[in-house]
């Protein structure tokens, strides 16, 4: 019932055609400004935010480091607390597991908390293989799903649309699914809400089976953790009888008190707010109270992959807030979509290549949406060092094509560059040429910069993608060095004062 | 009535007037309703909080909710029927205004705070911590727990803040002491 | 106090007015500067492209030509940034020992102009005349990789003659990127476009930026916007006197 971002083509023409739709880039621009601005006032009402964020990344760094055994803790835990523990390597393995749960309890639908684990092996759409329905219930995915959309965003994946959209798709689609919209019903956001709150009710009464993530997992004394804001998730954690939850590897943490620092710094990171509205904790079954069945799902799916990864495995620290999509200049104007992922933005940028190598060509044009300003290791609640991963994944796309018999342009023009720079008589000749080019160049050019130099017009080739839409100054008859020869460093008069053409 | 955990904190910050006052402004913030009252006047402030809506209570509340009914396993469908709840809770956190359930017997099962639209809750002002470490060095991880912010909150649609999706709609924490 | 210049390669061949400019200024401030005839290019742009191993001879070159010098001054902070945090990957990736040594001595002496000035020289006013209004985006990597500070905008303050406003937006990146500026074109002419909008809502005559390459590119698309904003490097502002003037 949902899209699928199989087939995304890679991200340079996936942004172009983003960067063509007006509204999309005006809901964007006012939903990231929006959320930036909210989490900048929490942060700065914290005093010693950085130590937390060093102790933030710090909990997290020690768990991956000794992943297997906290594992083992975890499993041991969650077996202890009544939980049945399943390991699964991939997308495929952990479908099939949750599949064979419903279908154990004959159910042919199953509630869902927003979760991005489950996103991310495609659940929905192999549950619906099975001929069982998966219901969405966050506010967000139910518009993304009843949209036939794609999400966008982490923590709000339908970020790239507004209310009069969001209103749209609800008159066209709820009727099919279940309750209809009321006929009433306008654009307002606290009505959209109340006409969600309506439609999935019914949902959630009569539900045997529902699906889960976690955003911890509790390693020492076997606890899952759910942070949301409107209260579905408490619905499905707690209504019916089973509970399945999907958790990846990386969200372990080894004992309870290494919840603190993550406690603090999700909901200010994320949302923008001092706490989030809800947090669900639960150990296994709780005789009497809620689900009396839990499943917990392990899961891999390139997680050791990227555990192995000296540089990238940093991005397993990542805890899924999305501050870094919201600062992001590029995701602020082309959306989550043109990264062809359910984790969009910078850290989606460097943890699709790590979760799933960067062999096809869609994934390796990831680590280049990118201007690398840095914005998102400013706010990174856990200090991933984004800008550097991007460009150690970069290196790793680079490399994986350093078998080509016939090397990319880019290649050979790096190569050239290289050889051109490893030897200051090489560029001195480059230069030269390149002055001869720019008395050329201008001569044919009718632009002048202000400040007096020639523009270089429109150029072919590669260089049309700057000549485009930006002017270029035509390159000065005389290079720095030439002018340091010639002037003995400016000792000697400068007849040609300035250099220009 | 047995709490898993030793109550009530000591206190972390010195002075305890200005935490409870952060507390009661934090919870506000979040758009949920603060009344203040004397020990002994918790039955007569939760009277008046419930008005004439029809009430769920767990247990081991402690304390008579006139025309209240006691929480006895009742199904999904059966407390969507009920207006409202009356439990009590483990901590407050006053640094986020939060209130932490662990579903003892004075607060009742997970699904009864969580179904009926509006939810009293009743803290004790001695129950109120500085912060989120406070907060976790109190709590049992062997108990669910539920971590309450306001009430139900999205800001799914253009980031804007409403109150009200599926849980309760309006949070009311009566304060005692 | 021996002292190079280390002009970057895109100065050198494209903006040889800056590298002009800041010899002219340090010697006003009585530091005798060099510049070291073997050197190139930091090898930013192929670290930032992935090319590591074509980076390393390019490091090579850089340690060579600037050893034994006390401080490299460079008036960029992306050139500054790679020289202290790049040049160390690249030498580990070499795999040899002595490269790894070489750049452990020049990455922490290689300073970004503002840098040098206000840490080193000690010294905001630098006697600088300069009587328009200028308006200073921060590039990113002087911002946020080195994390210059108000450095520039406390050199910037003390010109005289100089109306200094505030850009809107100014922390955000103006979209050049380095290849990404050819490989995202449409992306970084987006981010570009908004820049040069925050521009010239200032009203300034002249943006002024710690990194030419920055300016290249918003530059680039005020011109053809015929916004009439030029553009100018920190270093030629501060080295502009009443007789220049």
């Amino acid at each position: 019932m949902s899209g699928t971002f199989v087939g995304m083509p890679a991200f340079p023409t996936a942004a172009r055609e983003a960067l063509a739709d007006t509204q999309l880039r005006r809901n964007l621009a006012h939903a990231t400004r929006t959320i930036r601005d909210k989490r900048a006032a929490v942060v700065a009402e914290v005093e010693g935010w950085e130590e937390l964020r060093v102790a933030g990344a710090a909990v997290k760094e020690a768990a991956l480091r000794d992943l297997a055994t906290h594992l083992e803790t975890l499993e041991a835990s969650l077996v202890r607390a009544g939980a049945t523990v399943h390991w699964a390597r991939d997308a495929e393995e952990a479908c099939a597991i949750v599949a064979g749960v419903a279908r154990d309890h004959g159910a042919d639908e199953v509630v869902k908390v927003k979760s991005m684990a489950t996103a991310e092996i495609g659940l929905n759409e192999a549950l619906e293989a099975e001929g069982i329905a998966a219901w969405e219930t966050d506010l967000a995915e139910l518009i993304v799903q009843l949209g036939d959309d794609l999400p966008s965003h982490i923590l709000v994946p339908a970020i790239h649309r507004n209310r009069a959209e969001v209103r749209e798709i609800f008159r066209r689609r709820m009727g099919d699914v279940g309750r209809p919209a009321p006929d009433d019903l306008t654009d307002e956001p606290s009505m959209l809400a109340g006409a969600a709150r309506e439609h999935l009710r019914d949902k959630f009464l009569r539900a045997k089976v529902a699906v889960s993530g976690a955003n911890f997992a509790v390693a020492d004394t076997g606890t899952l953790v759910v942070v949301e804001s409107e209260g579905n998730g408490r619905m499905c954690l707690t209504l019916p009888d089973v509970l399945v939850s999907v958790v990846g590897i990386e969200k372990v943490v080894a004992t309870w008190s290494d919840l603190d620092p993550m406690l603090r710094l999700l909901p200010r990171s994320s949302t923008g707010e001092r706490m989030n509205p809800y947090t669900s904790t639960w150990s296994g079954v709780t005789p009497g109270d809620g689900p009396q069945e839990v499943h917990v799902v392990l899961l891999d799916n390139g997680r050791t992959r990227a555990l192995a990864d000296d540089v990238g495995r940093q991005a397993l620290r990542c805890i899924r807030c999305s501050a870094c999509l919201n600062v992001c200049p590029v995701y602020e104007r082309v959306g989550g979509h043109a990264y062809g992922s359910v984790y969009p933005g910078p850290i989606g940028a460097i943890l699709n290549p790590l979760l799933n190598g960067v062999s096809d060509e869609q994934t390796a044009s990831l680590p280049y949406a990118s201007s690398l300003c840095g914005a998102c290791f400013e706010v990174c609640p856990v200090r991933i060092d984004i800008p550097s991963v991007l460009v150690d994944q970069r290196a790793a796309v680079v490399d994986s094509h350093r078998g080509d018999r016939v090397p990319k342009p880019e290649a050979v023009v790096m190569k050239a560059a290289a050889w051109t720079f490893s030897d200051a008589r090489r560029l001195r000749w480059a230069e030269r040429a390149s002055g001869v080019a720019g008395r050329v160049l201008g001569r044919f050019s009718r632009t002048t910069l202000p400040g007096g130099r020639t523009a270089a017009g429109r150029l072919p080739g590669p260089a049309a993608g700057w000549t485009g839409a930006r002017d270029l100054p035509a390159p000065p008859p005389e290079s720095f060095r030439e002018w340091w020869d010639r002037t003995d460093g400016g000792h000697r008069p400068d007849d040609d004062q300035e250099g220009r053409s | 009535m047995s709490p898993a955990v030793d109550l009530p904190p000591a206190p972390r910050a010195p002075d305890r007037g200005d935490l409870i006052a952060l507390f009661v402004e934090r919870v506000e913030d979040y758009r949920a309703l603060v009344t203040r009252c004397a020990p002994d006047e918790v039955g007569s402030v939760v009277a008046e909080v419930l008005g004439s809506a029809s009430s769920v209570v767990p247990p081991g509340l402690g304390l008579e909710v006139p025309g209240s009914v006691v929480d006895d396993g009742w199904t999904a469908a059966e407390l969507d029927a009920i207006d409202a709840v009356v439990t009590r809770a483990r901590v407050g956190i006053a640094e986020t205004g939060t209130i932490v359930l662990d579903h003892a017997p004075d607060q009742g099962r997970r699904a009864i705070s969580l179904v009926p639209d509006l939810h009293v809750c009743i803290v004790d002002a001695t129950q109120v911590v500085a912060d989120v470490p406070d907060a976790i060095a109190l709590l049992d991880p062997a108990r669910p727990t539920t971590w309450i912010s306001g009430p139900s909150a999205t800001s799914d649609i253009e980031l804007d803040r409403v109150e009200g999706v599926h849980g309760p709609r309006t949070l009311h924490v009566v304060l005692l002491g | 106090m021996r002292v190079a210049l280390q002009v970057t390669c895109v100065n050198d061949a494209m903006f040889p007015d800056t590298g002009k400019a800041v010899v002219r200024l340090l010697r006003r401030l009585g530091v005798d500067v060099d510049f070291p005839q073997a050197q190139t290019c930091c090898g930013q742009p192929m670290v930032n492209t992935g090319y590591l191993d074509e980076a390393v001879p390019v490091v090579r070159t850089f340690v060579d030509a600037f050893a034994g010098y006390d401080a490299i001054v460079t008036p960029s902070g992306s050139c500054a940034g790679s020289a202290r945090h790049q040049h160390s990957i690249v030498a580990d990736r070499s795999g040899d020992p002595a490269l790894v040594a070489a750049v452990a001595q020049t990455g922490p002496r290689t300073y970004e102009l503002s840098e040098f000035l206000v840490d080193v020289l000690d010294v905001t006013d630098v006697g600088a005349y300069f009587p328009h209004r200028v308006t200073y985006h921060p590039t990113c990597h002087s911002l946020r990789m080195l994390g210059v500070g108000d450095r520039p905008q406390r050199l910037l303050e003390a010109v005289h003659g100089i109306q200094l406003v505030d850009l809107p937006n100014a922390t955000e990146c103006c979209g050049f990127g380095g290849t990404f500026a050819l490989k995202n074109a449409d992306t970084s002419v987006a981010m570009g476009a908004d820049k040069a909008r925050h521009v010239r809502d200032t009203g300034a005559e002249v943006l002024v930026a710690g990194d030419n390459s920055c300016l290249m590119h918003v530059g680039g698309m005020l011109s053809r916007q015929r916004a009439g904003v030029r553009v100018m490097h920190l270093a030629e502002i501060l080295a502009a006197t009443e007789e220049t003037a």
